[in-house]
Formats: structure tokens, sequence, C-alpha cells
């Protein structure tokens, strides 16, 4: 159910990130892919998702370091700078929704996280 | 239309607002106001004028808003009383030889207390109990006295004889009648007051009669009474009611009553139709009004008159008080003594706990027509609202008073009263002025406060006024909870609670327990908060690090750029060269952008998330601890240098700063906790702008709770006096876990302290007079704190599972490009958009 917007996916390939266990559950890490900066997060025991890291509101690279939970049962994470909250699994913004970070396809293989980027 | 002239002699409470009710209705393009006053400092709030002696200075005091006078264009004479009218010229005479022309004048001049003729009353060291110089004069005097006398028991001696004890005198209150408070209690409530006073250690005398002051033995002086008793004491207050001062009406042949007074009609107007009189100085159908209440009505009155608006008239007030006297409530209203033909009393003692509770209703059983209340004044509200409003009683009337029986609701609800009852008589506010505010957005009892000034003066109102927004509130199907958000149907106070009594100790155990779905950024740092109060552990151990809040979760605060900025502890602000140059030396090496904190510290600012670990290695190496900067927990505790090396100090406050900061380093708390400790009473280090402030003085220690610098700032509150160090730290111990247990999340203490029914009075019995039994638990509880502080950085750099987190890239070692630096002034500083190298994702790649 990963939405990718306008991405051509010719330029796309799948870049392994680190194992599954070098993420503590309900948290985030930053991973570097196809020379993108991209936030991958690991919900609960096995979910993840992985959306881009900038924060389009204070302009710093640090949504992986946000806080995850969900907020009418959609689950989000919460930017550390100013607090406001991105649906991880489209990357668009809950109190602005004209605002979205570019989210991407994510799997786990043999243990190991991978981020289509 | 021309200006007009308006003088006002007087600027005490009820003058004061005379002067903003006047200028709320004519600009200063309407009149032109002048104000003589005799006292060398404008209004202030004589009502609270025994809290001067518990801290509060005269600023404190002071009952004029902000740039009032110069605002409205208004003319204040300080130390300048009027000495003369003269009614056919209209002018005043002033005692710097000022006249001054008016067309409507009005006496706002107040009483003075009445000193029992009797001989030798004007001795040296008897004073009255009147103005703020009355009091430092008195207070001069203690230093020198160890017993002081207050003659007069009613409600102002007792005030008094509250100062004396509070200046730590040996105090004795000597009443001519048989019992305390005559006026306003029988002599079941005046006996039981009596006994509650003497327990607090104030001697009562009461049938005594003085007949004359002589010189005593081993003190200044000896009281003779009628009956041949005597009482030798160093210091005597008079404070034994008051008299209107009406010489000015009096000298200009204005209408005075037979036992003083200016008489006045029902628009304030003496006998002369352009002179006005209000407040104490007024006699009105033989009355005269010693509340502030009724006086802040005429001055209503009289300005709207002023302005020509005669839609209100005095119809007299209702005498009803309620006020806490040395910690006991007590409270008397209606016809409190049952004077009525054929009422009836329903009478309900509680010798043990000390409580005295009347009703004296009308024959019939119907009306409700006074009431007494001592040791326990709840029902005040209430039970004023059913005389004012001429509620019926409810069948069982005795209900209003005895204790809630199993299930029954008690008392009167709210939604019973009309909008026109008058909740805070002391600032004129209805119920229908609450409800207004609460519809136009206020949603909390500190928003109501500041918005209605409902409950800002006495507080005696303060429980309604929460009633009724509570009920406004439900009413506007606004869902009165304070769950903390939509994951759990709790109040971050019950949410301590079950953490505590559950022995939870993780986030998910609470959440499987009393929440729902995965939690969020509300409730995840607030429960974090919660388990670092309750079990201290480790903050970034995995089941509790993707809790923790932005700046939490890497132990440093983050900056606009993403980079972090450090601040290491350096207790009370003393700190060696040789860790000076450390932090010198750090900030060199990872080129960092120092700036001193408001705190006396050294923040380090600049820091990429990989390069905390290395310099924190280098800090704990050089003998550094974490800061908590980054931490709603105690931050600093402010010193100034005080008797070590300052000519004024007298206490050494850097030493207790430090003990201080070391037994509450890593705190964590509701919100963030700033302390501070002047070594004497110039206060440099600023302590009353903190959540905890300690003055120092001659004897010890005062605790000042609750203050705050910020957005909003707030005095502290003196929470008590003379400590020494133990229980000085045990107060600290207890005020700071009450305040962890019961604060909501993000709540600072000031704001807390707002919020709490009961106020300061009640945080003093919780914490000094141990009134919840709980003083005990709460030391204990603070003590394993204490006990189980670890350094956070010291665990970091030596756990490899935290250091894992500590890098940008989880796949790369390559720093965040997107931080770039500039130099300003010597040093980097954040590269503004247009600054920053556009290239940098292909240098990336």
């Amino acid at each position: 159910m990963t939405a990718r917007p306008n991405i051509d996916m010719s330029l796309k390939h799948w870049t392994p990130i680190c194992p599954l266990d070098d993420i503590v559950p309900d948290s985030g890490v930053c991973a570097l892919a196809g020379g993108r900066q991209v936030a991958v997060f690991r919900v609960g025991a096995a979910q993840v998702f992985a959306i881009a890291n900038h924060d389009p509101f204070s302009k710093a690279n640090v949504l992986s370091r946000g806080i995850t939970g969900d907020i009418k049962g959609e689950l989000v994470v919460a930017s550390p700078v100013y607090k406001q909250h991105f649906r991880l699994a489209t990357g668009q913004c809950v109190e602005d929704e004209s605002v979205s970070v570019e989210s991407f396809a994510v799997r786990i293989r043999n243990g190991i996280v991978e981020v289509e980027a | 239309m021309s200006t007009q002239k308006i003088v006002v002699i007087g600027n005490g409470m009820v003058g004061q607002r005379f002067l903003e009710q006047l200028t709320s209705r004519l600009g200063s393009d309407q009149v032109e106001v002048t104000v003589f006053c005799e006292e060398p400092r404008a209004a202030y709030d004589r009502v609270q004028l025994t809290s001067f002696f518990a801290g509060k200075s005269a600023m404190d005091l002071s009952v004029v808003p902000e740039r009032f006078f110069e605002d409205k264009a208004i003319t204040l004479r300080l130390n300048d009383p009027v000495i003369s009218i003269d009614r056919a010229k209209k002018t005043v005479r002033s005692a710097r030889y000022r006249e001054v022309p008016y067309d409507k004048l009005v006496l706002a001049t107040g009483s003075y207390p009445f000193v029992p003729p009797i001989p030798g009353h004007d001795r040296r060291g008897c004073y009255v109990y009147r103005s703020i110089e009355d009091l430092e004069v008195i207070r001069a005097a203690a230093k020198k006295a160890r017993i002081g006398t207050v003659v007069g028991g009613g409600l102002l001696g007792l005030e008094a004889a509250k100062a004396l004890k509070d200046l730590g005198l040996e105090t004795h209150v000597v009443e001519f009648a048989p019992r305390l408070m005559a006026v306003q209690l029988d002599e079941t409530g005046g006996k039981l007051l009596q006994r509650k006073i003497e327990a607090l250690g104030v001697t009562v005398h009461t049938s005594k009669s003085t007949k004359e002051i002589v010189n005593g033995e081993g003190h200044a002086h000896r009281m003779v009474f009628a009956d041949g008793s005597a009482l030798d004491t160093d210091l005597i207050v008079y404070s034994a009611g008051i008299r209107p001062h009406d010489a000015l009406a009096r000298a200009s042949k204005i209408t005075v009553g037979e036992r003083g007074g200016i008489s006045i009609d029902e628009y304030c107007r003496t006998s002369d139709p352009d002179i006005y009189a209000v407040g104490e100085c007024a006699l009105w159908n033989g009355r005269i009004f010693g509340l502030v209440a009724p006086g802040y009505q005429m001055a209503e009155i009289a300005a709207r008159h002023v302005a020509g608006d005669g839609s209100l008239r005095f119809e007299g007030a209702d005498m009803s008080t309620k006020l806490k006297l040395m910690g006991v409530d007590v409270a008397s209203l209606g016809d409190a003594m049952g004077k009525t033909a054929g009422a009836l009393d329903y009478v309900y003692t509680d010798p043990v706990q000390g409580i005295y509770k009347k009703l004296v209703v009308s024959a019939d059983g119907k009306q409700l027509l006074g009431a007494i209340l001592v040791g326990d004044a709840t029902e005040y509200g209430g039970l004023l609202q059913m005389t004012l409003n001429a509620i019926p009683l409810p069948e069982h009337p005795e209900d209003l008073i005895l204790p809630a029986r199993e299930g029954a609701s008690k008392g009167l609800g709210v939604d019973m009263l009309p909008a026109a009852a008058l909740i805070c008589s002391c600032n004129n506010v209805t119920k229908g002025g609450i409800c207004d505010a609460v519809a136009a957005g206020c949603t909390t009892i500190g928003a109501l406060k500041s918005t209605t000034k409902a409950g800002s003066s006495c507080g005696g109102c303060a429980p309604m006024v929460k009633q009724i927004l509570e009920s406004e509130l439900r009413k506007q199907g606004v869902e009165v909870k304070n769950h903390i958000c939509e994951h759990f149907p709790h109040s971050r106070q019950e949410l301590f609670h079950l953490v505590r009594i559950g022995g939870l100790k993780t986030f998910g155990e609470l959440l499987a327990k009393h929440g729902q779905g995965h939690g969020c950024d509300i409730c995840k740092p607030a429960v974090a908060s919660i388990l670092a109060s309750t079990w201290n552990e480790y903050v970034l151990k995995p089941k509790h690090a993707p809790l923790q809040d932005t700046n939490d979760r890497f132990l440093a605060n983050m900056q606009k750029d993403g980079t972090y900025s450090i601040v290491p502890r350096v207790p009370g602000g003393e700190i060696t060269p040789e860790k000076l140059i450390v932090l010198g030396a750090v900030a060199k090496k990872y080129n960092l952008y120092t700036k001193i904190t408001g705190g006396q510290r050294i923040d380090l600012f600049g820091a990429r998330v990989e390069q905390l670990p290395l310099i924190w290695r280098e800090l704990v190496d050089a003998g550094f601890e974490s800061g908590h900067a980054y931490g709603k927990a105690l931050r600093t505790v402010k010193s100034c240098v005080g008797s070590t090396w300052c000519r004024y100090g007298v206490q050494d406050s850097v030493g207790m700063a430090i003990h201080l900061e070391n037994r509450y380093r890593g705190l964590r708390s509701p919100h963030k906790l700033k302390m501070g400790v002047s070594g004497c009473t110039r206060e440099c280090a600023e302590a009353q702008g903190k959540d905890v402030g300690v003055i120092a003085t001659e004897k010890g220690w005062n605790l000042y709770v609750c203050g705050n610098g910020g957005i909003k700032p707030r005095h502290a509150d003196l929470l008590a006096n003379d400590l020494d160090d133990a229980t000085l730290v045990k107060y600290i111990d207890r005020f700071l876990m009450f305040y962890i247990r019961t604060g909501d999340r993000l709540q600072r203490t000031s704001t807390w302290l707002d919020n709490l029914e009961g106020g300061i009075d009640y945080v003093k019995q919780v914490v000094c007079d141990d009134s919840l039994g709980i003083g005990a638990e709460l030391e204990a509880d603070m003590q394993k704190l204490v006990d189980t502080y670890e350094c956070e950085w010291k665990n970091a750099i030596n756990d490899p599972e935290s250091l894992k987190r500590f890098r940008h890239f989880v796949n790369s070692d390559k720093p965040d490009s997107n931080v770039v630096f500039v130099a300003e002034r010597g040093q980097i500083r954040p590269a503004r958009d247009d600054e920053k190298d556009s290239e940098k994702e292909e240098a990336l790649a």
C-alpha cells in the first residue's frame, strides 16, 4: 500500500540498509539510499516504513529522530523540531495536508531492511 | 463639552477602584483627574497586609495596574494630604500648598485605627496596624522584643497577631468581649476559634478591659486589667476597630454621623451634591461598611454617577466574611447570630477535628438566614449564594453542613444560581460574567482568573468558580476530561498513580493495561517522565529510548539545523579554572559555538549527532556530568557568591546551591525545574523567579516556591521562614515530589499552583503541616531517586547499544551534508538557506 508518486521506476533499486534488529522497535533510523536521506521506521516487531528524512518545516534532516505513534488509528511520526505529524504510509502531513514528504518502498529480506530509492 | 475637573482625596483600594471605574467610562479628554494621597505609595492591598511579613514586598501588594496613572493621564500627588476644602470656591488645598479646583470631589479617606483612650496608650512601643509604614515600624521594633500583645480580638486583631507570630514574638491577644470575633461568631464558634489559635501558640485573654499601661518588669510595658490581673509585654499593637476618617468633611461642614462617618445617599453623594464619599469613611443609613467589597460597590456607583449614569444605587451590602486566620478557616454570613424573630439553628460540631457549623434558618424552615463555620468553611460559597438569592432550603437542611452521606451529593448545585448571582464579591464578578468568559474560551481556572479576576483576591470563591467552569464546559458539550491523549483515558496524575501502584516499569505494560493504540508524541514522553520520576531507570534503555522527547533521545538540545548543544552540569555555577579550560579546549577542538547561559553554565553549540559521544567522553574524563539541559528535569541551581566572599551575605549560598543541585540533579518532573539560592535579602540569585527559591536570613533560610521567569513572570510565594538546612531539604523534597505526583504534563510549578485548589495555603498544609500524612512517603520517594542517580552521559558512552544510535546514517559514516556553518563574530553559526551549498546531494551520491 506504499504510495510512489511521480517517481521514474527505472532509476530505482533496492538498497540494503541494516539488520532489522538494529532498529529499536517503535523508533527510526536514517539511511543513505540512492543518494537520498531516508528515514526508516520500525513499528512493533516487524512492520517497516520509509519516508524522506528531510523535514519541510524546519528544513533539517531529522524526521528519523521523531517519535512514532498513531493518531486516530493512522501510524505517524512527529517531527522532532516543530512537532508536525507525517503519515508513515504516505509521507503526508496531518496538520497541513498540502504538505507531503516523499515515501519509499521498504521490505525485509533475510532479516535485512531494504529500501527502494 | 469642556473637561470636568475631578479631585479624589485618598488612594486606597476603594479610591483606586473609583479611578478605574471612572476612567473606563470617561476619557482623558472628558475629565481631568487629580489624586491626593497621604501615604508615600499608590494603592495597595490592605486586606493582604499581613503577607508583607510573610515575605511579600510593597510592590507585590500594589493593586495599581502597570502604567495606570500615566496611561490615564491622572495626576497623582503622593505624600500630600489635603488639609482644607473651600466649598464656595470649589477648591482643595494640600499640605504642600497646592490649590486645585474641582467640579466634583470624591472623599476616599478611609479610616484610622481606634486606640482606646486609656492612660499610657501613647507610650513608646505602642503601635497601630494599618499601613505598610506601620508594619515597617513594628518589624523594626520586633527585633528588640520578645513578647508582643495585640489589643483587639476581632478580624484585624487576629491578623495582627499572626504578623507578630511571624516575626517570632511570643504573642498575646487581649479582647474586651468574652470571645474572639464577637461580631461574627457566637459563643461556641468563638471558643473553638480560641482553642485552635491557642494551639498555634498564641495566648488569648478574653473579657479583659485594660485599665492602664505602666512600666513593666523585665519588659517595656505592663497592661493592668480591670479585674486586677496584669500582662507584661515589650510591644503593643492596637487593632480594636476602625473609625472613619471624616475630619476634613467635618471641618468643611459636610454632614457627618453622630458617631462619625460622612453621610451619603444612594449615589454616594454627601450633603454637598458635588462631593461624594466612598469606602470606610462613608456612612450610609447609619452604617459604616468596613469591608472592601461594599467599598468597591460604592466606588462604582459614584463613578457612574459622576459620568451621568444613575442606574446603580447603593442599597446596603452583605457583610458576610470568610477568611483564614492563622490557618483556621472561619466564615460568618447573613444573620449569623439568629437575631431574626423565630429563627432556628441547626448545629454540627466535631470536637476531635475542631469543626463547628451552624445554620440559622427561618421559623418555617424554608429559608437560610445565616451561618457560622469554624474549622472548615468549604460550604461558605454555596450557603452565601443561598442567602443572597433566597434559594429555598433542601428537604434536609442539615445535609448542607453534615459530612456527606454515602453517595449523596451535597451542597448547592451551581446550576441553580441565577446569572446575576455575585460569585466573587472582591472583584464584583457574577456567575453570568464567568459563564461569558468560559464561552469566550477560558477553559482553565488560571485563564478565568486572569480574564475575569474572579477568585484572584481572597480566593474564597475559588471552589465555586471551578464548579461553574466545569458545569459550563459540560453544557457547551466540551467533555470535561483531563485525558492526556487519545491513547489513555487518564490524566497525568492518574497515570502516575497507575505506574506507581501497579509497579509498571515500561510504556508497553502501561499501554496494554490501561491504554489503547500505539501511543504518540504526547503520551510517550509524559510516561517516560513518570517512569523516570518513579523508577529512575536509565532513559536510553531500549525499552525507554523511543519514548523520549526530541532532546532526551540524544541527551542534548536539538537546534534548528538538527545539530545539538551541550550543557555540562556546573553545580551552583561554581567552576575551577581547570574545568573552564577543559570546556574551552573541547569547544575549540570540535569547533563549537560557546555561550554563557542564564543558569550560570556554558552552552556548547553546533555538535553533530555523531560527535556527541566523542565530546562527552572528553567531558566525563575531565569530571563533568550531564547538565540535563535537555530534560524536563532539574536544570540549575543559580547562586550568588554568598557569605564566603560577599560583604553582605549572611549564609553560604554557593554551598547550599551545590548541595541542592547535587541532590536533585537528574530529577525528572512534569516540566523543567529551576532553582536559586541567594545569600541575603538583596536576592542577587533572583531566587524568587524560580520554581524553588531559597533566600538566606540571619536565622536560616526562607523557602519560596512556584516562581517563574519567561513569558509570564511570576514572583514565588513564601512557603516557610527561617529553616535550618535539614528542614529546608525536607520541605523541598516534599514540595517537589508533591508537584511531580500531581502536576499536569508540561505544567510549570507556577501554573500548577494557580490551578491548585487552595493555592499556596494548601501547599503549606501538605508540605509544612503534613496535612495529608504523606510527608514521610514523599521524602522516601525522593531519597530513592537521589540514591539511584546515575550520570546519563557516563552510562551512554559506556553502553555499546546506546552508542550505535549516535550516528546520522545507520549505513554510512558520512555526516549530514545539510549541516553547514559560516563564521560570525569569530565563531560558527548555522548557515542560512541562501548560504548553503546547493550541491550537497551530489556530493553524497
